[in-house]
């Protein structure tokens, strides 16, 4: 699903530059869930962005579902975020004037479907993450586990080949956390392929998969025995 | 780019930022407002500024009658020079290019009576072109005419005032009034908008007064008028070959200037005209400063709104949005406001001008009014100027990768 090969990324701090990935090799399979890890500055979050195509690579080539990601506009990768994937963000990013309903349909709306069965399909996944009595409340009415709901609810309403999550437990306490971890887990049973950006080894064991980062480079690669998530709520 | 649903994003947007909503819409709402009524009160400035000055008709000359003061042709310094009818004749007859009208003009004060109320009252014994010299309005009833001159008729048209003065409520129109104790049949009542002294005159024909004066043809003054066409310099031309036609004729010295005396408004009417024109330059100034002011003032706000909605528009672009559609969100949204906005502006400023009228007539400000198509260019100066503002911030916000945009706090 996704392939990606000597990846390359450098931030530019004024006079120095700070080279963040230092080549990156690394491929998923359809309907895996990989958890990354790494201590802070290691990398990690840089590289789910450039897979989310938020931001883009000096070197290296990437693939998605076979098409090579390169010379991306910014229309272009509008499209391919809005074709190929789904965003889960640590802060929720949730559009505060819009209420739950409002906010799954968004990527509909960017779909170009029209407003009744956008939000037939948006009330469809709000019911699946458990928010079906929530729909019309706005995200400041709404608990952390509830928004983060909310957010991946909105992630999947797009029908994305790949969920992107960038540390979706970061915010939430223990318990909460591991409601979010039994709703990825469910949707990854269903065959979704998903990556989940932690720094929580007990998150990173809820996956199936655990990549490693250190100072911009894989440096553990394994397959894992995953927790069940529900067995801990 | 018209469809259903941006539309409905853009009501539900606008809907719940309400704060964002009102602080655009008032920019543009008060510049349009205020430069609406400034505009107006500029106009209304000049309206009072032509009723002072340009209320009779600008293509006019006055000639009054004066005493020479040289000797010529045998004749004595001092003589008192008299016009006749037969000048009137003459000046129509060698003057027919430059002529418009020509009437004659004979002033006496009258003691002026209805039923047992009498006042002192200016009569003026004019031919029917006077109206037009005068720019007289006949409220009621008929100004007089050819026959009135022909048949020296005992008809008089009084001013709105005199009527007022003498008739109270009663409709003055086929009555009789005296004038010095000769009946005379009102025909008309006219009121001008020079004032209340022009409308305490009462206009008889001047062969009538002539015949009261035992059948005399002397003439106080002749007011001509001549053709537009003719410019400034036509009419100083016309002048100077009026002058030493009517001198040659009453034998007076070419170089006297006392024998003859000539007002002639194309004078006054350039001077007039210039300053009219100054005020119409400070009027446009102000409009102009009020709409530059309106524009930063929008422009300040659009880049505000942009910077406020920066993550938002991150986490659009996260879920799909393309630049473009960023772009043309934000300026549907605001040409929208301010559109809606700039129209209730321009619709208050409007009405506050109608409701003005005549109450600011003591500041010099008469009928205040803008028209309307400088009102609507100043409106969709406003919106262009707003949209303008709002697409560079807008366009920045959409170029700039999502990341950052999220990252934004």
């Amino acid at each position: 699903m996704i392939t990606i090969k000597n990846l390359h990324k450098s931030y530019i701090m004024g006079d120095s530059s700070l080279h963040v990935l230092k080549g990156i090799n690394f491929k998923v399979q359809e309907g895996e869930l990989v958890a990354i890890m790494g201590s802070s500055g290691s990398g990690k979050s840089t590289l789910l962005n450039i897979l989310g195509m938020l931001d883009s690579a000096d070197k290296g080539h990437y693939e998605l579902d076979g098409v090579a990601i390169k010379d991306l506009n910014e229309t272009k990768a509008a499209k391919y975020r809005n074709k190929f994937l789904g965003f889960v963000f640590q802060s929720f990013n949730l559009i505060n004037y819009k209420n739950a309903l409002e906010n799954v349909a968004l990527p509909l709306y960017y779909q170009g479907i029209k407003r009744k069965e956008r939000q037939k399909e948006a009330l469809d996944y709000l019911t699946k993450v458990g928010l079906h009595d929530w729909a019309s409340h706005l995200p400041n009415e709404l608990s952390g586990g509830q928004k983060q709901r909310v957010a991946i609810a909105r992630a999947m309403a797009s029908k994305p080949k790949v969920l992107l999550a960038d540390e979706p437990t970061g915010a939430l306490d223990t318990k909460t956390s591991y409601e979010v971890m039994e709703l990825i887990q469910q949707i990854n049973n269903e065959g979704k392929t998903i990556l989940v950006v932690t720094h929580e080894p007990d998150i990173a064991q809820m996956c199936k998969r655990i990549v490693k980062l250190k100072d911009g480079v894989i440096v553990e690669d394994t397959i894992t025995e995953q927790v069940v998530a529900s067995n801990h709520v | 780019m018209f469809s259903k649903d941006r539309w409905q994003e853009i009501f539900q947007t606008i809907g719940k930022n309400k704060i964002r909503t009102f602080l655009s819409g008032f920019t543009v709402a008060l510049g349009i407002f205020i430069f609406v009524v400034l505009y107006g009160l500029g106009n209304g400035l000049k309206n009072s500024f032509k009723k002072f000055f340009v209320d009779d008709a600008n293509n006019v000359i006055y000639i009054y009658p004066g005493k020479t003061s040289k000797p010529y042709k045998g004749f004595k310094a001092n003589r008192r020079i008299e016009f006749e009818n037969s000048d009137l004749d003459d000046i129509k007859e060698n003057f027919t290019f430059f002529l418009e009208d020509i009437t004659p003009r004979i002033i006496r004060n009258a003691n002026v009576r209805y039923k047992n109320k009498s006042n002192s009252y200016s009569t003026r014994g004019v031919a029917p072109n006077h109206k037009k010299v005068e720019k007289t309005i006949i409220m009621h009833g008929r100004y007089l005419n050819n026959n009135d001159i022909l048949n020296k008729t005992k008809h008089a048209v009084i001013g709105r005032l005199v009527a007022k003065d003498l008739f109270k409520d009663e409709n003055p129109v086929g009555s009789y009034i005296e004038i010095n104790s000769s009946a005379f049949k009102v025909i008309g009542i006219f009121q001008d908008e020079g004032g209340d002294n022009e409308e305490r005159n009462i206009y008889i024909p001047y062969t009538t007064r002539q015949r009261l004066e035992k059948g005399n043809d002397k003439i106080d003054q002749i007011v001509v008028t001549f053709r537009n066409e003719l410019g400034h310099t036509g009419a100083i031309g016309f002048e100077s070959a009026l002058k030493k036609f009517l001198k040659d004729k009453k034998a007076i010295d070419p170089s006297d200037s006392s024998g003859l005396n000539f007002q002639n408004v194309a004078d006054n009417l350039k001077r007039n005209q210039q300053f009219a024109a100054a005020l119409q330059y400070i009027v446009v100034f102000v409009g102009l400063g009020t709409l530059i002011a309106g524009i930063i003032g929008i422009s300040n706000i659009m880049v505000f709104v942009v910077k406020e909605r920066t993550k938002e528009l991150g986490i659009r672009k996260a879920l799909g949005a393309t630049p473009r559609s960023v772009i043309q969100m934000i300026l549907h949204e605001s040409i929208f406001i301010t559109t809606l906005s700039g129209y209730v502006g321009l619709f208050l400023g409007i009405l506050l001008l109608q409701n003005l009228g005549l109450k600011l007539e003591s500041f010099f400000i008469t009928n205040p009014y803008i028209n309307i198509n400088t009102a609507l260019f100043a409106t969709f100066i406003l919106i262009f100027f707003g949209s303008v503002a709002g697409y560079i911030p807008a366009k920045r916000a959409a170029s700039i990768k999502p990341i950052t945009a999220l990252r934004d706090e």
